[in-house]
């Protein structure tokens, strides 16, 4: 099918961008990479009056390294997350879920701001701005705020994002060097969204117990899933492949997956158990290595 | 209608559309330019017929309004064509019988041209991994990776010589 008709602006600067907004709110839809805006509007589940182009806006573009995190502009390629030198150092889990986004032509064009305003459950930026903590940095032409990830992602494609707000950049913690990481997730075909997947951070003292944790499932709920109630009880924990299997059942058993015609809630439920065992196994690996080298 | 005059930088040539700021660059280019080498199949993203060359960049063309592509360099399957014979790529699969019906083939060598670039000397897994993004309904993908294998055999050596 083809798009509905629309006006088609291409704003600058971020401040023209901002006055398109302001003027035409909920009638307006801002296009990044449009991996998923323009099937949506092929197919007229998407009908914005106004299109706002902000591919022309070049402060968007940059990937820079701060004290102990990382800022990733909001135009950012998938593939320039993948191909990172400096967040493969810094962030590493970034450039392993980037590489895991569709299909090599999306990851060419398709952008984390986008990847992140449409806020689907099972994508894999969400989960990793749910494992890293991430800061949203939103602007209006009142002004910017920051939202964490957890106040971020509202429910499926649904963000605390204002009408009159953009996306300009979300900030990542960066891994800490006694840091481990875990990405594992189940897909039935190649570049499809997982139908479940699981992401963990571990760090580990006193001979091989748990010091810092972070797990996070995605594809369970409207929203990635952080699993602080087990972060918590895990802390002292000796990381023994026992605690990795018991953790992950008691993860399955607490998490509510719905149904749906790609997999019944029992089966995600079995994924959960599975794929973040996985995640911690790799994040208790990376660790030991680190802690090695 | 609000059709709009702008200009698309196509296989190195300047021309001159008029059209909506809906149309598909997928449709500008088969309809306005007369480049129907680029296929149309699913119209969002899933298929891989229609990628093209967006500044060297694979892209689908159904996901992209032709609007949005001024000031950018466009490479289609023809560009990608010498004037005379085939490209290494476009032989290979002649050779290695990397078609049948032929309708995923334009985008498969747009892919393919900006991997190997990125990538000359590919494992199967990397081509077969890229290769997801393209559907074929008739091969079975095996002669296709095998025409993959090979171009990027003779692409290196022609940039070696």
């Amino acid at each position: 099918m083809k798009p509905a008709k629309f006006e088609y602006h291409k704003p600058e600067t971020l401040d023209e961008a901002l006055t398109l907004l302001a003027e035409y709110g909920d009638e307006a839809r801002v296009i990044a990479g449009g991996q998923s805006l323009v099937p949506m509007m092929n197919i007229r589940l998407a009908r914005p009056d106004h299109l706002i182009d902000i591919n022309g806006i070049d402060d968007l573009s940059q990937i820079r390294l701060e004290n102990g995190s990382v800022a990733i502009g909001a135009l950012v390629r998938h593939r320039e997350i993948e191909h990172s030198a400096q967040l493969a150092q810094a962030c590493p889990p970034l450039p392993a879920a980037a590489c895991n986004i569709g299909h090599y032509a999306l990851r060419a064009r398709g952008t984390i701001g986008g990847s992140l305003a449409l806020a689907d459950p099972a994508a894999e930026f969400p989960l990793m701005a749910t494992l890293l903590d991430a800061e949203f940095v939103a602007r209006s032409g009142a002004g910017e705020r920051s939202v964490p990830s957890h106040e971020f992602f509202v429910s499926v494609f649904t963000t605390a994002l204002e009408p009159e707000e953009i996306l300009t950049a979300v900030r990542f913690r960066t891994l800490a060097q006694s840091e481990g990481w875990g990405f594992r997730w189940f897909s039935r075909r190649v570049g499809d969204y997982a139908l479940v997947n699981a992401a963990a951070i571990v760090a580990l003292k006193d001979e091989g117990r748990i010091h810092r944790i972070a797990m996070v499932l995605g594809g369970v709920g409207a929203t990635p899933v952080r699993l602080t109630g087990l972060e918590q009880e895990s802390v002292g924990a000796e990381a023994s492949a026992g605690w990795v299997r018991e953790i992950s059942s008691a993860a399955a058993a607490r998490v509510e997956p719905g149904g749906d015609k790609h997999a019944s809630a029992e089966y995600r439920r079995e994924l959960v158990e599975l794929l973040l065992a996985g995640a911690l196994e790799d994040a208790i690996d990376r660790c030991r290595g680190r802690q090695a080298a | 209608m609000n059709r709009i005059a702008f200009t698309l930088t196509v296989n190195a040539m300047a021309c001159e559309v008029v059209a909506e700021p809906r149309k598909l660059l997928s449709d500008v280019l088969r309809e306005d330019l007369r480049l129907t080498g680029t296929h149309v199949g699913c119209e969002h993203g899933v298929c891989g017929a229609c990628t093209v060359l967006v500044d060297g960049a694979p892209a689908r063309a159904c996901l992209i309004f032709a609007i949005q592509m001024q000031c950018r360099e466009i490479t289609t399957v023809e560009g990608l064509t010498p004037a005379e014979g085939l490209s290494p790529l476009q032989q290979a699969l002649h050779e290695e019988h990397g078609l049948q019906c032929g309708y995923c083939t334009p985008g498969i060598i747009t892919t393919f041209e900006a991997f190997l670039r990125e990538n000359p000397k590919p494992t199967d897994d990397e081509i077969r991994e890229v290769l997801s993004g393209n559907l074929c309904r008739c091969t079975g993908y095996a002669n296709i990776v095998r025409a993959i294998r090979k171009a990027a055999q003779i692409m290196r050596k022609g940039t070696a010589a």
